[in-house]
This record gives C-alpha cells, structure tokens and sequence, in this order.
C-alpha cells in the first residue's frame, strides 16, 4: 500500500483572489510581515500497490486528467 | 426541431432551460440523464446551471467524465449546436470543448443580479437574431465565473470571433479577462456562457432578452435543414 499526497495551487501567473483575501485578512490581523499568499488544495490518495514507478505514472495521470486544471493550476504530489 | 436539457446530480436550472425551450419556441424538448449514451435524436443539447456532482474538487470537473460526455463531444463535432450556461459552460471548459477555465470571482463574492451584456458576435446559431454591440439584460448567478484564459487564447478567441458576449463596459461583476461573458468554439456551434438567458424570457422575469437566444437558434437551425415553418 502506498500513499500518493497531491497539492494543487493556482499557478503564479493567474490571480488567486482567495490567496488574496487571506493576505488581506492576515494583514488587518497585524501580522504586516505576510507577503504573497496562495491557498491550494491538498489531496491523500491510498493506492493499493506497491510498485512505486506504476503509482508515479498513475498518480501523474490522475493529476492531469481530473486534480488539476493544468490551464489555471499547477500540481506536484509525494508518495510514500 | 428536437432539444435535450441534460441534468447532473446537482443541476439545478434544467427546469428552467425546459420551460424557456417549450415557451419561447414550443419545440419537443427532454430531459437527459447524465449516464445516457446517446443523443443521436438531438439536434441542439443544453448543458444547464447547477452545481454537478456537488462542484467538489472543481465546477465542471467530476461532469466532464459523465457517461453522457462522450455522447456530447460527439454532437458537437457533428456540428449540432451545443449550450453551456453557467455550470454548464465550466462542463464545456473542464472538458476542452471550449478553452480557457474558470476562477473564483474577483471579489469573492457569489453575485446574483441582473447584468448588461454587450452582444459581439451575431453570427452564431444563437445569436442571429440579435443587433452587433447590442446591450441585452440578462442575470447572472455565480460564485466561480472569472473566465480565464492565456494571452494566446486571448487573440486566438479574438482572432476568430469567438467571444460571443461581453460585460458592459466597467460593469464586469466576476474580473474575467477582457469582459468575457461567453465564447464559442472555432466552429461557432458550441457556446459557453456565464449569464442565464433561459431566466430572461418573459417580461414578468425582469427581462426578456434571453427569448432571442431561443429563437435565434431555432430560425438559424430552419434555414440550415430548409425545413417547414411549423417543423
């Protein structure tokens, strides 16, 4: 069994106006040394297989096809 | 002329779409679940508003693998004409019928009002019967309807006048890029659009610019098929 941990964010170049309110709250907080922030999203993927090289290429697929919009997000995932 | 309104787990404007169909031109029209296969008997399919699949992970993003999916894909190469308002134009982005995706609104905020849409392209199935930069009423109701697409799109889209609809000028409520309201493919079968046309068919509705849409697409369809004014 292996775990696949997928984190989606909206890629730099596209606005993410959640990043955006977030920053913005953080700063009417105090916290005035925030810069840029991104919200993304985190994904936990339970694979039943052991063969890491398979679940790389299966979890990259998954990525492309349907975690990600590749037009808007990038992605990058662990497996462990 | 025969409509299908397909409905997701989640659609919430099918109703709607149906009822503007039967009232604004009175064609057969049904209702399609999203696990059919075909829509062979279909000559223009309505992708509605709603929220498919719950919208979890992305709008539009667990729809485009619906069973029914391929069946439009096929439809739409076929040159039937093919309509995603709101929900159903981030199905058609998702999918790769059109290009481009959506972001969450500028402001954040889920807006539900009436808009002015500037009309700039008259020259699709569904928008024959209106005037070149008319501006038309028609609401609006999302959350995730920041059009986004990269430079290159943007000219292409441009290019080949594609963008269907446009917010009026300093009135965009969601930060889409250049005003986007609504674009079709390069063929200019398959529109997309924010915007519900099918809420703006009647008077009592607040507007009835939406009527022409259903129209259009109807006397563009008869013209194409030269079929019989009651057909």
């Amino acid at each position: 069994m292996l775990k696949a941990t997928v984190y989606v964010t909206i890629k730099q170049s596209v606005l993410d106006p959640q990043g955006n309110a977030v920053q913005g709250g953080l700063h009417s907080m105090g916290f005035s040394e925030v810069g840029k922030v991104r919200v993304g999203k985190y994904i936990e993927i339970e694979l039943n297989t052991s063969d890491r090289a398979e679940a790389e290429q299966r979890v990259k697929a998954m990525c492309e096809k349907l975690l990600a919009n590749t037009v808007i997000e990038d992605y990058r995932y662990e497996l462990a | 002329m025969n409509f299908a309104v397909l409905v997701f787990p989640g659609s919430n404007c099918d109703i709607d779409c149906y009822k503007a169909v039967e009232d604004t031109i009175g064609q057969p029209v049904s209702y399609v679940w999203h696990t059919e296969t075909d829509l062979s008997q279909y000559d223009c399919i309505i992708v509605p508003g709603g929220f498919s699949y719950g919208d979890y992970l992305r709008c539009g993003a667990i729809a485009q693998f619906a069973p029914v999916m391929k069946a439009l894909k096929e439809a739409a190469e076929q040159g039937k004409y093919v309509i995603g308002i709101c929900n159903g134009f981030q199905i058609l982005l998702e999918s790769g019928l059109l290009p481009g995706a959506m972001l969450r609104n500028q402001s954040l905020k889920f807006r539900c009002h009436a808009a002015m849409l500037q009309v700039e392209n008259t020259n699709t199935p569904f928008t024959s019967q209106y005037k070149q930069g008319e501006l038309i009423n028609i609401p609006i109701a999302h959350g995730e309807g920041n059009y986004y697409c990269d430079e290159t799109t943007l000219q292409e889209l441009k290019a080949n006048n594609q963008i269907v609809f446009r917010y009026q000028a300093g009135n965009n409520p969601n930060g889409s890029v250049d005003d986007i309201a609504g674009i079709c493919n390069k063929a200019g079968n398959v529109l997309g659009m924010m915007p519900h046309p099918e809420r703006a068919v009647h008077e009592l509705l607040g507007s009835a610019d939406g009527a022409r849409m259903f129209t259009s697409i109807l006397s563009t369809w008869r013209e194409k098929h030269g079929a019989a004014v009651n057909g």
